[in-house]
């Protein structure tokens, strides 16, 4: 608990430190000066920060100042979704290890309560004779959402660019949607989110559902604040060994960071496959099965006794 | 003749004129109120720390709220049976019965909806449900139905009671002031000319006629909140039918338990005969029957194929986590209360008043266990999370909300019985006019 606190405080940090440094250099003042006409104390703890113009330069830590993430975009944007995108992921089931980097990755970038996970590793094993694997799941951004067509409220909807995402401030927390997703993807803050304050305090976009609130579902949403900046979900981007691929289904292309494929030809290569697709949802997420894998389904297994928390 | 009549129509007044609480009333009030008091307690720390006060998690999203609310539901449906069924089907034995009927199905009603409002995160917000509300999902048919429902309820009780207050405004000191005073807001109009009887006669029919589509609209669409999903054990396009016979049921097993009670509590016995027993214990084992036989549709045709998604929730059912309490639904709910219905010693007051209190107990668990298993088994495993996402008991908030919307609805039933009389008085004496003729 404590050491998560630290980290997300040291994420904060460095965030606001490249914020506040934006600010002070284009009005040709240093951040130290910046801060000093608001007469604060410095605390003689130093942080070195790259400027925009490449220098390393220290600056006093009681000089950064939380700045809050601005709403990129309108509400109305927001549910109309990027125009002329269509968000396919892929998840290779032979590279994942049941390391869970994904999880901690999302659960701290989305500032979640301690006992919430949006993603999942669950311990997959089909059949009796069949070989037992790892399997991540988020949520499947189904083309057919079964969440969204029960939605009393239309806080929960479904965007051009393909994402399903939720409005927490029209959510009335009935949880029609969590019985309807076939696939249990969505957790609801059953009480006040255990989140930092000035995180609680920040503007609230669905984009990137942050901060949570009490009494609304909440779930994976693709990140589609990293979209609009050109940048992977948290999850593709935390995994070490790229066992999550992101991309657009329009371009045909999916990238983990470190290789990116034609979609459809690694769909077809590697026969790729959605989960449940005799229920029609049309997931927007797809599995290569853990053929050839890069590491044995034991090797997952320690990580799965120490449960979070 | 005449002067006869006019005294044994006095004698029917008398004896059925709402009467002030005994202490056995007052006992049974109080309790009720305490129970609502704790009630209103337990949800106030909902509302304030939220619906983590409950036992329910990401998994069992839905838990002894929403079976309550399907039980109110389901209990409400009397009321367009006793009356509008029977009413039109022309049956003249059940007058003594409607108000009965019609005070249940009211109550019944005011409670589902509040208990619905109590499920939701954010209360705060129902607003959202008017102006951003979507035709497309279950949950604003309901919101729909629902509000018909009552509203047709309401006037379904209201416009029967109007020759009455005429009746009571006439017994000013036995009523009180205050009371008085009330009679005459609601019911001052009524002056029962010809014209008014006849406009009334034909508005009840009207109601009667437009009760019937609008009960089973408010249990199948009920209904289709679980239907309308995947989820095993929902997944059923008999859910409607299902639901409707359960309903009438335990609406039925609802109105010969408040029969028995009232009889005894107000000495009734000339008016709720044992004849009455006999006729709704023959009603009871009927729906009985019925409920049973939807219940072999609905476990006994997934049980035979069992399908993977289907396999854990059943055998949870029959043999595992939730079987005593399977069985003790299917028991008494049904097979015992068949069992005892059947013969005509059966149908005696007591044992069929023993038989309803069955039919009600075993519906409200049979109500937790169509809700709550289901949810216990998804499609994918219960992965990363805390160990009592796994498992559900509710919580004493939950079940001091859940008995209290239960005391509330009987405090409700109590309240209108005080009120009004709970035996029609004009249609009893009409009624004993047409029988003397």
């Amino acid at each position: 608990m404590k050491q998560e606190n630290n980290s997300r405080r040291e994420f904060l940090l460095t965030g606001l430190a490249a914020a506040g440094l934006a600010v002070g250099c284009s009005s040709k003042k240093n951040a130290f000066e910046a801060g000093a006409e608001e007469g604060v104390i410095a605390s003689g703890k130093k942080v070195k920060l790259l400027s925009v113009d490449g220098e390393v330069i220290e600056v006093d830590e009681a000089f950064l100042k939380p700045v809050p993430t601005q709403v990129a975009v309108s509400n109305i944007e927001a549910r109309k979704g990027i125009a002329g995108k269509k968000f396919v992921m892929v998840i290779d089931l032979s590279r994942c290890k049941n390391l869970r980097k994904c999880q901690d990755a999302c659960d701290h970038m989305h500032s979640l309560s301690p006992d919430q996970n949006w993603i999942k590793v669950d311990s997959m094993d089909d059949a009796e004779h069949t070989a037992p694997y790892w399997q991540p799941t988020t949520c499947m951004h189904c083309d057919e959402p079964p969440c969204v067509k029960v939605c009393p409220v239309d806080a929960t909807f479904k965007r051009q660019d393909g994402i399903v995402l939720i409005d927490s401030d029209r959510c009335i927390g009935c949880r029609f949607c969590m019985a309807a997703c076939p696939y249990s993807t969505r957790v609801f803050n059953w009480g006040a989110p255990q989140i930092a304050p000035e995180i609680a305090a920040q503007p609230y976009s669905c984009e990137s559902s942050v901060p949570q609130k009490k009494g609304t579902v909440g779930k994976c949403d693709f990140c589609p604040d990293m979209a609009r900046k050109g940048e992977l979900p948290h999850c593709v981007s935390a995994c070490p060994n790229g066992t999550f691929f992101f991309g657009d289904l329009n371009e045909d292309t999916v990238s983990n960071g470190a290789e990116t494929f034609r979609f459809s030809e690694l769909i077809k290569d590697k026969a790729g496959y959605r989960l449940m697709e005799d229920l029609g949802t049309k997931p927007s997420v797809y599995y290569l099965p853990p053929v050839n894998r890069n590491f044995p389904y034991e090797s997952g297994i320690d990580n799965d006794t120490k449960e979070k928390k | 003749m005449e002067n006869s009549n006019s005294i044994a129509n006095e004698k029917i007044i008398q004896d059925l004129l709402p009467q002030k609480f005994g202490k056995s009333g007052k006992i049974w009030t109080g309790i009720l109120v305490a129970f609502c008091l704790v009630g209103l307690f337990a949800y106030y720390r909902q509302l304030r720390y939220g619906l983590i006060v409950t036992s329910m998690r990401d998994y069992v999203s839905w838990g002894i709220y929403i079976s309550n609310f399907v039980f109110f539901v389901a209990i409400s449906l009397v009321g367009s049976l006793i009356t509008a069924v029977f009413r039109l089907a022309d049956v003249h034995w059940s007058t003594p019965l409607t108000r009965i009927a019609e005070i249940i199905a009211v109550a019944a009603i005011i409670f589902a909806s509040l208990i619905i409002i109590v499920d939701m995160g954010s209360p705060e917000r129902f607003y959202n449900l008017f102006i951003h509300g979507r035709l497309q999902s279950p949950i604003i048919w309901d919101v729909i139905v629902i509000t018909t429902y009552f509203f047709i309820s309401i006037l379904l009780l209201y416009f029967p009671l109007l020759p009455d207050i005429q009746i009571l405004l006439r017994f000013k000191e036995k009523s009180g002031k205050r009371l008085h005073k009330f009679y005459g807001f609601i019911g001052s109009f009524w002056k029962g000319t010809p014209e008014q009887f006849k406009l009334s006669e034909k508005a009840i029919n009207i109601l009667c006629i437009t009760i019937i589509p609008v009960a089973f609209s408010i249990h199948t669409v009920t209904s289709w909140l679980f239907a309308t999903t995947y989820r095993p054990g929902w997944d059923s396009t008999n859910f409607g039918a299902y639901f409707i016979s359960g309903a009438f049921l335990v609406g039925a097993g609802g109105v010969v338990v408040a029969m028995y009670i009232f009889r005894k509590s107000y000495h009734l016995e000339k008016y709720i005969t044992a004849d009455h027993f006999e006729k709704m214990g023959r009603i009871v084992v009927l729906l009985a029957l019925l409920y049973l036989y939807f219940n072999v549709n609905e476990y006994l045709v997934p049980a035979f194929k069992m399908k993977k998604s289907e396999e854990a929730h059943l055998n949870g059912l029959f043999t595992g986590e939730f079987a005593p309490l399977f069985w003790f639904a299917i028991s008494v709910g049904m097979l015992i209360p068949i069992v005892i219905l059947l013969f005509k010693k059966g149908r005696r007051p007591l044992p069929v008043f023993i038989a309803g209190i069955m039919v009600v107990v075993g519906a409200w668990f049979k109500r937790y266990l169509i809700v709550t298993p289901t949810l216990l088994h998804p499609f994918l495993p219960m992965t990363n999370v805390p160990d009592n996402y796994r498992h559900y008991f509710p919580s004493w908030e939950e079940w001091a909300i859940a008995l209290g919307s239960l005391a509330g609805a009987m405090l409700v039933i109590t309240i209108l019985s005080r009120i009004f009389p709970i035996i029609p008085i004009q249609e009893t004496i009409t009624e004993q006019h047409e029988n003397a003729e």
